[in-house]
């Protein structure tokens, strides 16, 4: 289970999350999602660590992010753009991983092979596409059989069939009951895959809960529709 | 440590797979080579050597580190993610760079020594030419980190990290003449010992002048510099002091780290 | 002949000396010999044998000649006494003509062999060693005072205070001599005229060469080698005239060669190799000229202390000269100015020498040779050499 609590965040004076209460269930597919600017990321990063939050506290199954590293060793993570040295190939980059996870648990066959990465694995990355590169993110992401898995924009960069094959291997993880988080622009990708939807708008939730009770609520078919009311709600 | 060893060995693969540092070692293989080849005076050699030695590596050093930070940003954001902590990973990707970097420079400047027969002929003011282009290395990645995690603007930081080399480099010196013109009429050796012991740029030049005997030129203060340079306390003094410009940039740039936002 | 030995019938110089008559030889065998203050009055010849060791015991002077025609080969004279009211000498010749000192040994006199007041004499192939201590209780080595016509040959002298010292002396010739680790100058000559250097190397001196206020000098193919301290040159020039400086090696000194009020000498065909200075020219000096002269490798070419230049700099080679020579002619088409900027500085503020070998000090530098600000405009080479003259 993660928890955040009262999470403030400044980059300088913008004050980007605003008292964000959130609580993500293990077990379940939870999307973030949110106009341009919202927060997603930043929200995302600092249950990572990445970002250090300027108030509120955040905690991993009951501990506190900041304090120890290890939690991350039960933390898969795709980021929205990658970029590797540009010297190393896509092996070395797995075994340095590897080595820094500590674990010799990797199961990287089945998305190689889906993914049609053999053949790049041992080109250095200056010699790789934004497309390759991100289905090496998925890789990393995924072979180390996480706990919790974090996906900031998987789909962005990403073939049709690639696509297709990464939300297959999203539910299959989610069958294995995966804690999964994903931010997504695309609303029919979200509502094909997740349980529950977290609405960032200016830093701050305006709705959480099952995609289920929001359409419901809003009495909707379509996901896409149900947020624009909550946003057109906010206007008025 | 096991992790900064670990992220040091990918790093240091990284750096020496990188057309920068196989020109860089070629660069001072060649200089080397052209000086001791076509410069008639030995002395002449050297001093030319330490002038690219002063000012050539701790410029390359500076933007070669800057931009290797900067291009290791969402890599840093990746590795970040993974169970590591800052401090270890600050430390492998520094010593990742500044290890290629310094041995690179050494390689390519001992060959053309050992090449010429040089080395034994002037054992002290090649090791001591050594010692000065590895730790300027150091200091000026370190100089180069410290801007680059303060500094997000890639553009800006290139520019900074330019600026403090030009400063060091030069200004610096503008600014000693400029003391010695005002305070002309005081007793300035004390304050010129100190004001070269700060500056590591000018530190090396003089740690390198005195070897070569050049206080006999300079009168009384010449005489109160090879009292001060020449004892073994004036030499680990002045070790020190270059040691202390390695860390302390790398020291603040590594807590200023631990706190980024990526 | 009289034949001095210690187990012959006549034991002891003084009593060879009494004995001998004009135009005798005494001959002195191998042996130690502790005589001191010998007068020598008699037209003779001494001769050593192996060296036999004439000890003054430091007790005053050991020979005195005072005689013509007298003529010492082959001892080893030691031990003058160090006196500072008298100057005592291993030999003195005193008021003497066509007499010669040749291939004897002088080991810590106080001064070795003193020439006053005599002329036509010759000094060589002798190695005289001094006690270095302090100036004031080391004398010189060969020491000539109101002397003409004397020749000093094929000595090496060392460990003295001036290794050769000549003072009003006319028409005097030193030639390959070896003159070095003395305390103050390896030669130091004033007020002599018409005197010729030729082929002596001067080298580790504290002070280096200085000649003073003289004329007619002439310098050539000598050997100015690492006189290195802060008051050290290669040659020191005061008030120096009319003479030729000509293809002299002036190599690793502090200052090659100062000149401070001279005027009229040629310095021809010298070689100014890895000094501090290589030249240091004193504004009250006019009317040198400075021709086919290699500069190289040292740290500074010239300093001067005056924006004026009365000096004329032709046809020298520069090392540091950066120009080109489009027509092939062998000589730079731009001039070269060897007063740097920086050398300015430190004549004014010596302790901006820490800067030398700066980037700083070299920007500075090329922008004062584009536009002359403080640097003499005058002193240039109109035709710097491309190339090394051998």
């Amino acid at each position: 289970m993660i928890s955040v609590k009262k999470l403030d965040k400044k980059f300088g004076k913008n004050l980007v999350l605003k008292n964000v209460n959130l609580t993500i269930e293990p077990g379940k597919v939870t999307a973030i999602v949110g106009p341009n600017g919202s927060g997603k990321t930043t929200l995302i990063k600092s249950i990572l660590g990445l970002v250090r939050p300027t108030e509120g506290i955040i905690e991993v199954d009951g501990k506190l992010v900041g304090d120890d590293y290890l939690y991350r060793k039960r933390i898969g993570y795709m980021p929205q753009m990658a970029n590797y040295p540009e010297n190393l190939t896509g092996n070395e980059i797995l075994s340095l991983i590897k080595s820094v996870r500590n674990t010799e648990k990797v199961s990287a066959g089945k998305i190689l092979s889906s993914l049609k990465l053999e053949s790049q694995m041992d080109k250095g990355f200056k010699n790789l596409s934004g497309g390759t590169k991100q289905k090496i993110s998925v890789l990393i992401a995924f072979a180390f059989d996480p706990e919790i898995i974090i996906l900031d924009e998987p789909t962005a960069g990403l073939d049709p069939v690639s696509s297709s094959f990464f939300k297959d291997l999203v539910l299959m993880e989610k069958e294995k009951k995966k804690t999964i988080i994903l931010t997504s622009h695309l609303m029919n990708e979200v509502q094909e895959l997740s349980d529950e939807i977290v609405f960032l708008m200016e830093g701050e939730i305006r709705y959480k809960g099952t995609i289920n009770s929001l359409l419901e609520d809003k009495k909707e078919t379509r996901l896409e529709r149900a947020i624009a009311e909550i946003m057109s709600q906010d206007d008025r | 440590m096991k992790l900064v060893k670990k992220i040091l060995l990918y790093e240091v693969h990284n750096t020496i797979r990188s057309r920068w540092v196989i020109f860089y070692t070629f660069f001072f293989f060649l200089v080397g080579y052209a000086l001791f080849t076509f410069s008639g005076e030995v002395s002449k050699a050297y001093i030319s050597l330490m002038n690219i030695v002063l000012i050539i590596i701790p410029l390359i050093s500076v933007i070669f580190g800057s931009i290797y930070f900067y291009n290791s940003r969402e890599f840093i954001e990746m590795m970040l993610s993974q169970p590591i902590d800052r401090k270890s990973l600050f430390l492998g990707i520094f010593l990742g760079v500044a290890i290629p970097l310094s041995a690179g420079f050494a390689l390519g400047f001992s060959i053309p020594f050992l090449l010429f027969g040089k080395v034994t002929e002037q054992l002290t003011g090649f090791l001591l030419l050594l010692l000065l282009g590895m730790l300027l290395t150091f200091i000026f990645i370190a100089l180069s980190f410290l801007i680059s995690v303060k500094q997000d603007d890639k553009s800006k930081g290139l520019g900074l990290a330019i600026l403090i080399w030009l400063i060091l480099a030069v200004v610096y010196d503008g600014i000693v003449v400029m003391i010695i013109y005002f305070f002309q009429d005081y007793p300035l050796e004390n304050t010129m010992i100190i004001l070269s012991a700060t500056n590591p740029i000018d530190l090396g030049r003089i740690l390198f002048l005195m070897k070569f005997d050049i206080a006999a030129l300079m009168g009384y203060t010449g005489a109160v510099f090879q009292r001060f340079f020449g004892s073994s306390l004036g030499m680990i003094i002045s070790i020190s002091c270059l040691l202390i410009w390695v860390l302390l940039p790398f020291v603040l740039s590594s807590r200023f780290f631990n706190k980024k936002d990526f | 002949m009289i034949f001095v030995s210690k187990a012959g019938s006549i034991s002891s110089i003084r009593t060879a000396l009494n004995l001998a008559s004009d135009f005798d030889t005494i001959v002195v065998s191998k042996g130690e010999y502790s005589e001191g203050n010998l007068i020598i009055d008699k037209k003779i010849i001494l001769i050593g044998k192996d060296f036999p060791v004439i000890d003054g015991k430091g007790d005053g002077e050991i020979f005195t000649v005072t005689s013509n025609d007298v003529h010492i080969n082959g001892l080893l004279v030691k031990n003058s006494g160090i006196s500072y009211l008298k100057e005592n000498a291993g030999i003195r010749l005193d008021q003497v003509q066509n007499c010669s000192i040749t291939n004897n040994k002088f080991i810590d006199n106080f001064f070795a062999v003193y020439l006053a007041k005599s002329a036509h004499c010759v000094v060589s192939g002798n190695f005289i060693s001094g006690v270095k201590k302090r100036e004031t209780n080391s004398g010189n080595g060969i020491h000539l005072w109101y002397c003409r016509d004397i020749t000093i040959k094929n000595n090496r002298i060392f460990n003295h205070r001036d290794g050769i010292y000549f003072e009003f002396v006319r028409l005097g010739k030193i030639i390959n001599n070896e003159s070095g680790s003395n305390l103050r100058y390896g030669l130091h000559f004033m007020f002599s005229d018409s005197c010729e250097y030729t082929n002596n190397t001067f080298k580790d001196n504290g002070a280096g060469v200085a000649v003073m206020y003289t004329k007619n000098v002439l310098m050539t193919e000598n050997h100015f080698e690492h006189n290195w301290g802060s008051a050290s040159y290669g040659i020191l020039l005061k008030e120096i005239a009319d003479s030729r400086i000509e293809n002299n090696i002036l190599n690793e000194n502090s200052t090659g060669l100062y000149m401070e009020g001279c005027s009229r000498v040629t310095i021809k065909g010298n070689n100014f190799i890895r000094n501090g200075w290589a030249l240091k020219l004193m504004a009250n000096s006019m009317e040198n000229y400075f021709y086919n002269n290699n500069f190289i490798a040292n740290s500074f070419n010239i300093s001067t202390n005056s924006r004026q230049n009365f000096n004329t700099f032709e046809k020298n080679y520069w090392d540091d000269y950066k120009g080109y020579d489009l027509d092939k002619d062998g000589y730079g088409d731009v001039p070269f100015r060897p007063v740097t900027m920086f050398s300015m500085m430190i004549k004014s503020h010596p302790t901006s020498l820490i800067l030398l070998h700066s980037l700083f000090v070299d920007i500075l530098n090329i922008a004062e040779s584009i536009v002359p600000v403080i640097t003499p405009e005058a002193l240039t080479d109109q035709k710097p050499r491309m190339r090394i003259l051998n």
